[in-house]
């Protein structure tokens, strides 16, 4: 089977007006398709410039990226891919049907159809009783749901989301990552998720990728075999072994400065 | 039964700002009588009442054509500021050129332009008060529309390019909803600033047919309740252009128009 992304070689380097800043440095990072992968790391590393790199949405100053086996350029023109962001980004004047018909209205989709898909895509989101409210009058959860929904209408065979439940709580939060599990294997797309939250992150995925910052590269991959996610899984002692990885992969890649300070408060502490 | 909660929503709204209108023309009446106040000094609310019921046909003629100089005025004012903030925000380069440009027209004192104005043309054309009314009108459409154009959030501006949407269909799904709030906010202060123009325009010669002519005439003529009549009839006419403005902005907006009058 081909890949769903594949990146070989990939850095990125923006230009200031004072130098220029390396927000990403060699990366080789192959995704299968159906596969969860989490990017983690402390801010700086890169992790949500990578997911643009994929988007196409920035374009990288060497190395190639392939999505679905072409350019991303040509998977972005194509709409292989969906993307959420942090904030769900919907618009407030559209019904939240209207808000999932978006992508398809722009592509010239007709209307009955488009109208079928947003029903279908919003009953997979679990939001029926909601077509046709408007944004702000939904909680955040349920506008994340929205922008989920907006982001798998063409059928894509890659989700990219960007921190998408930063944004909530922790009980909405945890119920959300629910439903994605839920929401991923029922639509078979390959996801890479962004995120700060390293149980978060194993929860998720099938493998999970830390990265490092300054230059953003990526320090580890660290395969997640949890099995079928449930309830049980949050509280199973692999589930913290796993965290307990990933913590500590990070950890060894904290930049001098950070673990220096972080000894200060230790003896700060042991003084007291 | 919507719109039986909306009226009655509405009323809540204006009954604070009615009881303190009549308790402000109450105390205004017993100010003047009792301190004995001359008329042409301030003339008593019942005065002013008395003069506009006797000359409230002549005092419509007037608000007629004074509210027809506002209103075709305020009708180009608009298109131009619409269609020239369109125009900043699709050409950066002329955007440029354009907003310091607002920013100096803002600046003229209709008072500074009238005059002058009223010299390029014959003295019995309306278009150099129209003109005055839509230098006017256009300054606070075109500065709300442009900012309404331009806000164009960081999420989706990468959404519409990750959906590899066309600058139009940005323009279209996006921009111009986006704008509507901007704009009637624009077309709001237009309105009233309309009514003003057209009134003030009147002030330096020309046509004597409007509200403002017939403001300065009563002046001339030592009739000040006469005067104080025609300034209410003005305070009507803005008004008239101000509620019909909020009307359009609900209906157009629904639940996204401002919720405050």
């Amino acid at each position: 089977m081909t890949p769903a992304v594949s990146l070989s070689g990939v850095s990125k380097t923006f230009t200031l007006r004072r130098g220029s800043v390396v927000a990403l440095e060699d990366i080789d990072l192959t995704i299968e398709r159906g596969e969860f992968v989490s990017l983690i790391g402390p801010s700086g590393c890169g992790k949500s410039t990578l997911l643009r790199v994929i988007a196409d949405l920035l374009v990288p100053t060497t190395g190639t990226v392939e999505v679905n086996e072409k350019s991303a350029r040509k998977a972005r023109l194509d709409q292989d891919y969906g993307f959420t962001f942090q904030q769900a980004g919907l618009l407030d004047w559209r019904t939240v049907r209207a808000n999932v018909e978006l992508p398809l209205e722009l592509h010239g989709v007709d209307r009955s159809k488009r109208r079928a898909r947003a029903l279908e895509l919003l009953d997979l989101v679990g939001l029926t009783d909601f077509t046709d409210h408007r944004p702000p009058q939904l909680s955040g959860g349920m506008q994340q749901r929205v922008a989920i929904a907006r982001a798998l209408a063409e059928s894509p065979a890659l989700l990219l989301m960007d921190e998408p439940f930063g944004a909530l709580d922790e009980m909405t939060r945890e119920r959300m990552q629910d439903e994605l599990v839920r929401i991923a294997a029922e639509t078979g797309a390959a996801v890479v998720f962004v995120t700060h939250s390293i149980p978060e992150a194993v929860f998720l995925s099938h493998r999970v990728v830390v990265m490092s910052p300054r230059p953003g590269r990526i320090a580890d991959v660290i395969p997640v075999e949890l099995g079928k996610r449930n309830a049980d899984t949050r509280e199973s002692p692999a589930f913290y072994a796993v965290i307990t990885q990933v913590r500590e992969a990070l950890r060894g890649h904290q930049t001098t400065s950070a673990a220096d300070r972080a000894a200060e408060i230790d003896r700060a502490k042991g003084a007291l | 039964m919507a719109t039986a909660v909306s009226f009655r929503r509405a009323g809540a709204a204006v009954l604070p700002a009615l009881v303190f209108g009549v308790l402000f023309a109450v105390g205004w009446q017993v100010f003047v009588r009792a301190a004995d106040v001359s008329s042409f000094v301030l003339p008593a609310p019942s005065d002013i009442w008395r003069a506009a019921v006797d000359a409230h046909a002549r005092i419509l003629d007037a608000a007629w054509y004074t509210g027809l100089n506002a209103f075709v005025g305020l009708l180009i004012g608009v298109t131009a500021g619409v269609l020239l903030a369109a125009v900043a925000t699709r050409v950066p380069v002329l955007g440029r050129t354009i907003s310091p440009l607002v920013a100096g027209l803002a600046a003229i004192p209709i008072v500074a332009l009238a005059p002058l104005l009223n010299n390029m043309y014959s003295p019995v054309s309306t278009l150099p008060r129209r003109e005055v009314v839509a230098i006017t009108a256009f300054v606070p459409v075109f500065i709300n529309v442009r900012r309404g154009l331009s806000m164009l959030s960081p999420v989706h501006r990468e959404l519409m390019q990750s959906f590899a949407a066309s600058g139009t269909a940005v323009l279209r799904t996006i921009r111009i909803p986006g704008a509507l709030p901007y704009f009637f906010t624009g077309l709001r202060l237009a309105s009233s600033l309309a009514v003003i123009a057209a009134v003030v325009s009147e002030y330096f010669g020309g046509v004597t047919t409007g509200l403002g002519s017939r403001i300065t005439g009563s002046v001339g003529a030592s009739d000040y309740p006469g005067a104080w009549a025609s300034v209410l009839g003005a305070v009507l006419l803005g008004l008239l252009f101000y509620v019909s403005v909020l009307i359009i902005e609900r209906a157009v907006l629904g639940r996204r128009a401002a919720a405050v009058l």
